[in-house]
């Protein structure tokens, strides 16, 4: 097992190592260009949240004077201070998008006061005038509508009137989700359900595919999700011939036929705003945040279920939701244990604050938050 | 204790072999860093292959990983900070290896002790710091040893196999963790990020002046020599590697075994418990799933790479924090997918286990003369 060669080979690559290590010094950043990092919870390539970001980082690519630093599967603990840090020290990065959420506090907090030279946008919304650091910031959409038009979608393709919702944790960003999808369907025929099903993580495969199959033995026939990588949902779904309606990124290529329409994140829009500025010196702004309207987020296109008079009724709805000021959330809205959540009168459109807090699920839900 | 006593009287009495070899324990100190270090060399060579056949340059490589693990300050302290959680969590699976126990349950008991040094710290906030952190670090250590001593409870007094047992009841102490973080201790304002309440900047272990470095480096580095010294050097540290050697040898000289090994694994689950703590203290100042990082698991890693010599374990975890560390940088220089690394640490660990059918082979490294 172990020969003269294998020593010499070990030896002459130990040996290498070495003499190039002490060569290699830290890369200068070229002389106008700017290097920007970005990083990943998981893999560029899960047809979900970290793709939305990472399509959207190779079309900056295409753009002059850009130099693309990546790294995936950072987990959010101190690593990413590391990942964060290595970017700055080792490859020259100025702009750094941090893309996950739990990697603001308190992680690139620490990083940003570490570097007062270095940008950082946070993609989360989480970024406070009078607590945080001016050199960072916070960019984020509002997709409920999103999933909104994706219930008109899955209203109107169902046909047992049940429709799954496959979610992480019950945060939130996510009941607003939920509830927005719910909504939606409700819109088409008031008489639909969504039975939720809370899998306890942003990535749990296994989870994701048994509630997706529970769904389906419930005689749910359409579901969409809002876990980090659609993929395992998308395809076990349209294995039980389920419709489904994607989240986060494209997923029409996991299942051409049953694929309906989906909620995507737009990010080319804010990077090449960030960047722009960068080049042109002026200051970055600390706080962006649109839906629709602002092109932060889009829509897949439709696939072949989804009926044309269906197709007038969503585009009908989403040009008015192009035009601003639209509420999912709107009263009189009951929660699903029957108390009223919000007043006769009352509407919030996205950008209202009360929806940051939400805590309940509205009426035609079927499931439980605690 | 006294068959202890008498085991450590008739091992300080007998004649040892080495008496009439003096340089024996220079040769099998020479042993014990080649093997690993062959093993090593082995690694890198089979990597390098590898490399090639993927068209990628093991020069770049090796250079590069030089570079994001220690060819600048940076990458030192990256290397360092990423190696001190590791420290305890090898010990977790080290002490107990010495009475032939294989534990796996680092993660649970991680994951408890960081929650346990937070809820010892709520109520406190605001007290002197040093009695805080002193609180903290004695509920860690405390929930980290009951965890891995009920594994030793169950092994001792009912036979129950306590791999098994242990990786079962850290499944259950991570549940029981995120239900109370999520639940019952969650901070209401940790709206996305089920947090439980802080324990305030006050109280929060800083880094080494100059330096990036936290003290848990420094603790864990004590805690792997005072293990050695209770291993190697005391009675009880005897009497439990007899155990590990021939459990019914040691049970006939009266040695109170099922004591030895609770007291083994409470041992090794406190420490990983105050890796837990440290993580709170010195780094995200509250528990919640930023603790789950897989420490444990890597504790394993080490420990097996060690084998089991808390004094080894100081280098591995440097060794593989490093790999850590230059991860990212390979990743992004190279295009190397993130898995690279992890194939790099499985290319050492079957190296460096295979390494141990190295020992005793060669006839230069054993004892020379009469024993």
């Amino acid at each position: 097992m172990l020969n003269r060669r294998s020593l010499l080979q070990g030896a002459t690559a130990g040996g290498a190592a070495l003499a190039l290590g002490g060569a290699l010094r830290p890369r200068a950043a070229r002389a106008g260009t700017l290097t920007i990092g970005f990083i990943y919870v998981g893999p560029k390539d899960d047809y979900g949240y970290n793709q939305a970001h990472a399509e959207a980082a190779a079309k900056l690519k295409t753009m002059p004077g850009i130099k693309i630093v990546e790294e995936e599967k950072v987990p959010e603990t101190d690593d990413v201070e590391k990942t964060m840090q290595s970017m700055i020290e080792l490859d020259g990065a100025t702009l750094l998008f941090p893309t996950s959420f739990g990697y603001f506090d308190p992680y690139m907090l620490r990083v940003a006061k570490k570097y007062p030279k270095i940008q950082f946008r946070h993609c989360g919304g989480l970024w406070q005038k009078d607590k945080h650091p001016l050199n960072t910031g916070s960019y984020f959409g509002y997709i409920g509508m999103g999933q909104y038009l994706n219930g008109m979608a899955a209203g109107y393709a169902s046909k047992s009137k049940k429709l799954g919702f496959v979610a992480a944790k019950p945060i939130p960003q996510v009941l607003l989700n939920i509830n927005s999808f719910t909504l939606g369907a409700r819109a088409v025929d008031p008489s639909i359900t969504t039975q939720v099903i809370f899998t306890g993580d942003w990535s749990m495969p296994v989870k994701e595919a048994e509630a997706t199959n529970s769904l389906a033995d419930q005689g749910v026939d359409c579901v969409t999700m809002h876990v980090d990588g659609p993929k395992v949902v998308v395809q076990t779904a349209a294995g039980r011939s389920m419709y489904v309606c994607g989240y986060h990124a494209d997923q029409s290529r996991l299942a051409p036929q049953k694929y309906l329409t989906g909620a995507e994140w737009d990010w080319i829009t804010v990077y090449r705003m960030f960047v722009t500025d960068m080049q042109g010196g002026s200051p970055l702004p600390n706080f962006v945040r649109g839906g629709l309207a602002e092109h932060f987020v889009k829509m897949s296109p439709y696939g072949p279920a989804v009926t044309e008079a269906a197709r007038k009724h969503i585009d009908a709805v989403k040009a008015e939701m192009m035009k601003g000021g639209f509420a999912v959330i709107k009263g009189p809205l009951r929660d699903n244990k029957g108390a009223a959540v919000v007043a006769a009168g009352t509407a919030y459109p996205e950008t209202a604050i009360q929806l940051e807090s939400m805590n309940y699920l509205v009426e035609g839900v079927v499931g439980s938050i605690s | 204790m006294t068959a202890i006593a008498q085991l450590g009287a008739a091992a300080a009495a007998s004649p040892s072999a080495a008496a009439a070899d003096r340089l024996y324990p220079l040769r099998r100190a020479l042993e014990t860093l080649g093997a690993p270090l062959a093993a090593l060399l082995l690694a890198a060579a089979a990597f390098a292959v590898l490399l090639a056949a993927l068209g990628k340059s093991p020069a770049d490589f090796c250079a590069l990983l030089w570079k994001g693990a220690f060819g600048t300050w940076f990458s030192w302290q990256n290397t360092l900070q990423r190696a001190a959680p590791l420290l305890l969590t090898a010990l977790c699976v080290a002490v107990p290896a010495q009475l032939g126990l294989v534990i796996i349950g680092g993660e649970g008991a991680l994951a408890l002790g960081g929650l346990a040094a937070t809820v010892a710290a709520l109520p406190l906030v605001g007290a002197w710091t040093p009695f805080v952190q002193i609180t903290m670090a004695i509920a860690g250590f405390a929930a980290g040893g009951l965890w891995i001593g009920i594994t030793g409870l169950l092994r001792a007094r009912r036979g129950v196999n306590e791999t098994v047992a242990s990786l079962v009841l850290s499944y259950i102490g991570i549940a029981l963790f995120n239900h109370l973080v999520e639940g019952p201790l969650r901070d209401p304002a940790s709206l996305n990020k089920p947090s439980t309440w802080g324990i305030g900047d006050a109280n929060m272990i800083g880094p080494v002046p100059g330096t990036e470095l936290h003290p848990g480096l420094a603790v864990g580095v004590i805690a792997c020599v005072l293990c050695w010294v209770l291993i190697f050097r005391t009675s009880t540290g005897f009497a439990a590697r007899v155990t590990g050697g021939n459990l019914r040898a040691a049970q006939l000289q009266g040695l109170p075994v099922a004591r030895l090994i609770v007291l083994a694994c409470m041992l090794g689950g406190g420490f990983a418990g105050l890796a837990g703590m440290m993580e709170v203290a010195a780094v995200n100042g509250r528990a919640n799933a930023s603790l789950l990082a897989g420490y444990g698991y890597s504790g394993i890693l080490i420990a097996f790479l060690a084998r089991h010599n808390p004094l080894a374990i100081i280098p591995m975890a440097v060794l593989l924090g490093g790999v850590g560390a230059a991860g990212g940088l390979l990743q992004r220089r190279m295009d190397l997918p993130d898995a690279t690394v992890v194939v790099l640490q499985g290319f050492i660990f079957i190296a460096i286990l295979a390494s141990e059918t190295l020992y005793g082979r060669f006839a230069w490294f054993q004892p020379r003369g009469k024993a």
